[in-house]
């Protein structure tokens, strides 16, 4: 559980230097933090076998580190450099690690779900034991591709948990305002699927249900809603203060019962010292300034490689009598596409 | 007995329907790859709401030929993901006004893989679908939008107008390692031709074919544009028109180098789709044109698409909107001045 406590703290400290190094612009576009999800995001990654599958919306870097994505890679993501975790082509939203089955964060709500179940049905085609975990918020569940891909993995009987990170918020909005079945876990029913709710932010417990439901899952094709619930601290992106849509009573109330407070305090109930705890903050700190150091020095993507992988090998060939008349520029957009190892 | 040599198996040609091309390519793929699976409306039981898929389900079972809901959202969706998996799905729309509700998938998902996550993971998928007008099929059912996902970096996009092409585009498709839409035509599912039988047999994507000769007049068009298109030229001819007809083939990429060999020989082009031309396909042919063939041109490039109007369902307005012969000939005879 220490190892796991060093995950936790890994997110929320990578989260807050992100946060600043977004503030100092070395981080743009969105920028969506994990900080009060930590708990969710160790627990289902550890009771996930190395060789599941995962899928996530686009508040993914609790995941990616979760997961064992290294946090240089990450944060030279952020930062839009040669070596993070997408060459500098994704950012925030668009982790990958496909070696860990981390098959992205995606940035259109409720989008990755069909994605998943496709990944959970070609598990099934190639006869492999794994699973699939498809985090999304609790804004997704109000989407036709939420409805779709439920009753695809139910009717099919796909090895897919759907597990909503429900922090009450999907940005602005809280759950009480945008879904008639505000017990997200129970629209499970409507396709015969199991739904199941977690305390979010209580690590043994989102542990003992991920697994619980991986292993059905795994072993008799039964898909299931996981809703977790938790809370994030941050505003929706860094871009939102947060404030609009909640008091700083209700943050302050939340923050009480901290998934890294909580977590700590077993620890020290198990015999962990204050000084173990130290230790771990100290690694952790260091960790994300290496990340920093790391992604400073990371050479920025070559300008000339713009359409980079955007097709396969081969396709410069099938491209190249598109030339005469393209648009200016145009026509020195080369792919050289295939993976990127 | 006739004995049949390995080179002349390999240029035998059968005659059959576009739609037959299509079933036979299907029928390849499926045989030679086992990660080739077909997923779709009605594409199994009912054996494809065009029947192009009919008997496969009973040839090669109902996980490799499968019957989805309507839910083209989720089960396009599906196919995105199986292909980032090593899967080659092969997506039916029923037609391609249904693409429309999962354009999602299509644009922001599928078009996206390979740039987005900097080449660590592909999506090596193909939907194919028809479109076409002419049937009264009314507004919602009688669209063309080759245009749209042809402006779509990330998708490759391909028109078949012949049987031949239908089984080598196809099969092109389900080899090429992106995501591929495969638009199909209705009202020429059940015109004949030549269709080679060898199984590898492929139409390269990217490269248009010159489907007719001629020295007055470059006809540019895809799709059964291109049906309409060789008509006209028949009738031209007879006036002693020589027009020569260009078959794009593929639109993403789009093989501007025969387009542009054409007009520097004729000095004239006229552009045909049978979608809405503003915004459209021939909108960028002809940019492409007058900028490639500047000095070559005689007469400005002229275009011929569905006149922008929802579709109506009275026959004779249907037959009014439509990229008709007689539009095309007009053209051409403008264009010729």
């Amino acid at each position: 559980m220490l190892a796991m406590y060093e995950q936790m703290l890994l997110i929320r400290v990578f989260e807050t230097e992100a946060e600043r190094q977004y503030k100092a612009a070395r981080i743009g576009g969105y920028c969506h933090l994990s900080s009060g999800q930590e708990a969710t995001c160790v627990g289902v990654v550890d009771a996930m076998d190395d060789d599941d599958l995962l899928v996530t919306g686009y508040r993914s870097h609790g995941f990616a580190l979760a997961r064992g994505t290294s946090p240089e890679a990450v944060m030279a993501e952020l930062f839009g450099r040669r070596d993070g975790c997408a060459h500098g082509r994704g950012g925030s939203m668009h982790l990958l690690d496909t070696d860990r089955g981390y098959y992205g964060g995606w940035g259109i709500v409720g989008g990755q779900l069909p994605l998943a179940t496709g990944l959970a049905l070609a598990l099934v085609r190639q006869s492999k034991p794994q699973a699939v975990i498809c985090e999304l918020g609790d804004g997704a569940v109000n989407m036709g591709a939420w409805h779709e891909s439920l009753n695809l993995a139910a009717l099919w009987k796909l090895p897919v948990i759907f597990l909503v990170v429900n922090n009450k918020y999907g940005m602005g909005t809280s759950v009480e305002r945008a879904s008639a079945e505000p017990d997200l876990y129970k629209r499970a029913g409507s396709y015969r699927m199991h739904g199941e709710r977690v305390d979010g932010d209580d690590l043994e417990a989102v542990i003992e249900t991920t697994s619980r439901l991986l292993e059905r899952a795994r072993e008799q094709r039964e898909p299931a809603v996981l809703e977790a619930i938790t809370y994030r601290y941050r505003g929706h992106s860094v871009a939102d203060a947060g404030l609009a849509y909640r008091t700083k009573d209700e943050i302050t109330e939340r923050q009480q019962r901290d998934p890294l407070l909580r977590t700590a305090a077993r620890l020290r109930d198990a015999g962990a010292s204050t000084e173990d705890l130290r230790e771990i903050d100290q690694r952790v700190e260091e960790r994300v300034q290496a990340a920093v150091d790391f992604a400073l020095d990371s050479p920025e993507p070559d300008v000339g490689a713009l359409a980079w992988a955007m097709y396969a090998k081969g396709s410069d060939e099938q491209f190249a009598r598109m030339r005469p008349g393209s648009a200016f520029g145009e026509e020195e957009l080369i792919f050289d596409g295939g993976l990127g190892k | 007995m006739t004995v049949v040599t390995p080179d002349e198996q390999a240029q035998a040609v059968e005659r059959m329907t576009y739609r037959e091309a299509l079933r036979l390519a299907l029928r390849e793929e499926l045989s030679r790859d086992e990660r080739v699976f077909i997923m779709g409306e009605e594409v199994g039981v009912f054996e494809g709401s065009y029947k192009v898929t009919a008997g496969l389900m009973a040839e090669f079972g109902a996980d490799r030929v499968r019957d989805t809901p309507i839910s083209e959202e989720g089960f396009v969706g599906a196919g995105v993901g199986a292909a980032m998996l090593g899967e080659r799905p092969v997506v039916e729309i029923m037609t391609l006004n249904f693409l429309l509700v999962a354009m999602d998938q299509v644009v922001n998902h599928a078009a996206k893989i390979g740039a987005m996550f900097g080449g660590e993971v592909r999506c090596p998928m193909v939907i194919r679908t028809p479109n076409g007008a002419g049937n009264q099929l009314t507004a919602q059912h009688s669209q063309s939008f080759d245009g749209w996902f042809a402006g779509t970096p990330g998708l490759k996009v391909v028109t078949p107008s012949n049987p031949a092409d239908a089984k080598g585009l196809l099969k092109a498709a389900i080899r090429d390692e992106d995501p591929v839409l495969v638009i199909e035509n209705l009202p020429i599912y059940k015109e004949k031709g030549d269709v080679p039988l060898d199984p590898e047999f492929v139409t390269p994507i990217g490269r248009a074919a010159v489907a007719r000769q001629g020295s007055d007049l470059t006809i540019v068009s895809h799709s059964f544009a291109t049906v309409r298109a060789l008509h006209v030229a028949e009738q031209l001819a007879e006036d002693g028109i020589d027009a020569e007809v260009i078959d794009l083939r593929s639109l993403r990429p789009l093989d501007m180098e025969t387009v542009a060999a054409s007009v520097a020989k004729t000095n004239r082009a006229l552009c045909v789709e049978e979608g809405w031309p503003s915004y459209g396909v021939t909108a960028e042919l002809a940019a492409r044109i007058s900028k490639a063939c500047f000095d070559d041109l005689d007469a400005p490039v002229e275009r011929v698409g569905m006149a922008e109007v929802p579709l109506p369902y009275a026959k004779n307005l249907e037959t009014a909107a439509m990229p008709n012969e007689d539009r095309i000939a007009a053209a051409a005879r403008s264009v010729l001045g």
